[in-house]
């Protein structure tokens, strides 16, 4: 298959990937996820992009069932294990799964007790997994739904339901496959996810595009000293445009931005998530978390737990994120709940 | 003239082959407000959509045509144009049950029911910079078309002047929905995707049945 080579009027070049084949990407990733966490992950027979834990799934328990686009690894199908989510439905790149995965994810996982489907806030997503959750109905099990919107630049305040979710999906899933994990009720379940997304903050930054594999083309253009604050996970533009600065410049700016919204008081907890989007090395997202915890500290702000690394990723695109999760007792005892899954271990 | 199942199964090999010369530029329009992908998505979706239909026996009728066409964009996409073209091909499948070929009304009203159906499922209004701004437009100059006695090639060339016109206006409008909703005004000035992808879609449909 031939990709968007080609701009209108324009050669440009093909960036460099190690793929065999774009449109195969998925598959052939799939096979090598798989060969990699035997113990952990297994596809359902006959459905090759529905992933399901081995551990995880258990009578009496709600299913966990998590899902999108891929070329955001770890996200999504690396947080499938016991304590997390059991089953995650696999989409193209950057594209929702379609209904039947999902689908199929959900049956498998299935302990009688209901299923949670937990996803970022995006119109495909939200269309195919609703059509999935009508087909399930079908055959009375029970569905509900939680989107993650953590993104806040995504949309102003006081439309938070309108914002994306991006690398804070991260504590979402966490606190409700913890709390599935300890076989509370449905209702208690979908409550815990929720409140673990009212307290989820994300503000990230490009500095360079990504690109699919089926196009091999940049999928945004940006200056050589340019960054843009505020960008989604697929390269959607972001807020604003402007002269790439300094780390600590770009993490005031982006902890200036939570802070407004998240209105931390003294002596309040969080989890932090320092991400990056793909190509940022470990280097610029520890200067970047040296920052943030001066700035928690300067606010009175205790820092429970940090995360630093490739969490919620944008194929190779340049930048990072940073997330704060504010904790109560309940979401802390659901962040520190263990959970071993095939990207990510915990407790 | 009638539509048999084999015209239909030709209507969507020919979707297939425009859109898939269209695959390029519908990457570029969506790499401007949104993520490049959608000429990738159309591609996959109406390729499958073309196979799936190839392969029926000759025993298929119309509703099954569509319904097979709209099973297999569906599995082959997902992302947002999957569902929507998928509960439009329903859509117009259950529209014609039961006739073994389809009139002239008949197709209008598969078409209707095709706008209607993304409607339904993307739950957009016209003016929100989404495809129905171009399929609304176009289901409409069918059936004003056909009521005043065109034929059925007539009526659908009408259906595609509507949906490039309706696409264009999509140039003046901010997004509210679907991914470049985030861009809000930062979108104006930019052709939707999914509306310069309809436009290909009616057009090719108007096309492959225009001797019909």
């Amino acid at each position: 298959m031939s990709g968007c080579g080609a701009a209108k009027g324009r050669l440009i070049v093909q960036t460099k990937k190690i793929v065999n084949d774009g449109a195969r990407a998925v598959e052939e990733m799939l096979q090598g996820v798989l060969a990699a966490h035997p113990r952990h992950i297994r596809a359902v027979e006959g459905s090759p992009r529905s992933i399901v834990s081995l551990n995880g799934p258990r009578p009496g328990k709600v299913g966990l069932v998590i899902g999108g686009g891929s070329g955001h690894e770890p996200t999504f199908l690396g947080f499938v294990g016991k304590g997390l989510a059991d089953a995650c439905a696999v989409g193209n790149v950057f594209a929702s799964p379609p209904p039947d995965p999902i689908v199929e994810c959900a049956k498998a996982v299935d302990g009688g007790a209901g299923i949670l489907f937990a996803y970022g806030n995006y119109a495909g997503d939200v269309m195919n997994f609703d059509m999935a959750a009508e087909m399930l109905a079908m055959e009375d099990i029970e569905v509900r739904t939680v989107l993650s919107t953590d993104d806040v630049a995504s949309a102003p305040p006081g439309e938070r339901e309108k914002r994306r979710g991006v690398a804070g999906n991260f504590f979402v899933f966490k606190a409700g496959g913890a709390a599935a994990d300890r076989m509370l009720p449905l209702d208690e379940c979908e409550r815990i996810l929720r409140k673990a997304n009212d307290q989820t903050y994300t503000v990230g930054v490009a500095l360079a595009p990504c690109s699919l594999p089926q196009t091999r083309r940049p999928n945004f253009e940006i200056g050589p000293d340019e960054m843009e604050i505020g960008m989604g996970i697929h390269g959607e533009p972001g807020v604003e445009r402007g002269p790439l600065r300094t780390a600590d410049e770009i993490v005031d700016d982006i902890i200036d931005k939570i802070f407004a919204e998240m209105a931390p008081s003294r002596g309040d907890r969080v989890a932090v998530l320092v991400n990056s989007l793909g190509s940022t090395p470990l280097m610029e997202l520890y200067i970047m978390n040296r920052r943030v915890a001066a700035r928690l500290a300067d606010r009175g702000v205790e820092t429970h737990a940090t995360w630093v690394g490739n969490y919620c990723t944008s194929l190779e695109m340049a930048g990072a994120s940073i997330t704060l999760h504010r904790l109560d007792g309940e979401l802390q005892s659901m962040l520190d709940h263990p959970c071993d899954c095939a990207m990510f271990r915990a407790g | 003239m009638t539509i048999s199942t084999d015209r239909l199964k030709a209507m969507f090999a020919a979707i297939a082959v425009a859109i898939e010369a269209d695959k390029d530029r519908l990457c570029a329009l969506d790499g401007v407000i949104g993520d490049a992908d959608h000429g990738i998505a159309m591609d996959l979706g109406f390729a499958a959509a073309r196979d799936a239909t190839a392969a029926l026996g000759d025993d298929a009728d119309p509703t099954v045509v569509f319904n097979a066409a709209a099973k297999a964009f569906l599995n082959a996409v997902g992302a947002s144009c999957g569902p929507l073209y998928a509960t439009a091909f329903m859509r117009a499948g259950a529209a014609v049950k039961g006739k073994a070929k389809l009139e002239a009304d008949d197709m209008v009203d598969a078409f209707a029911a095709m706008a209607k159906g993304i409607q339904d499922r993307g739950k957009a209004e016209p003016g929100e910079k989404t495809m129905i701004d171009a399929w609304l437009p176009a289901a409409e100059a069918a059936r004003q078309a056909r009521a005043a006695g065109a034929s059925l090639p007539a009526a659908l060339a009408a259906a595609a002047d509507a949906a490039e016109q309706g696409a264009e206006a999509t140039r003046n409008f901010a997004a509210t929905k679907g991914r470049a909703a985030r861009l809000g005004d930062r979108s104006l000035g930019h052709v939707d995707p999914g509306a310069a992808s309809a436009v290909t879609v009616i057009r090719s449909m108007a096309d492959s049945l225009a001797d019909a």
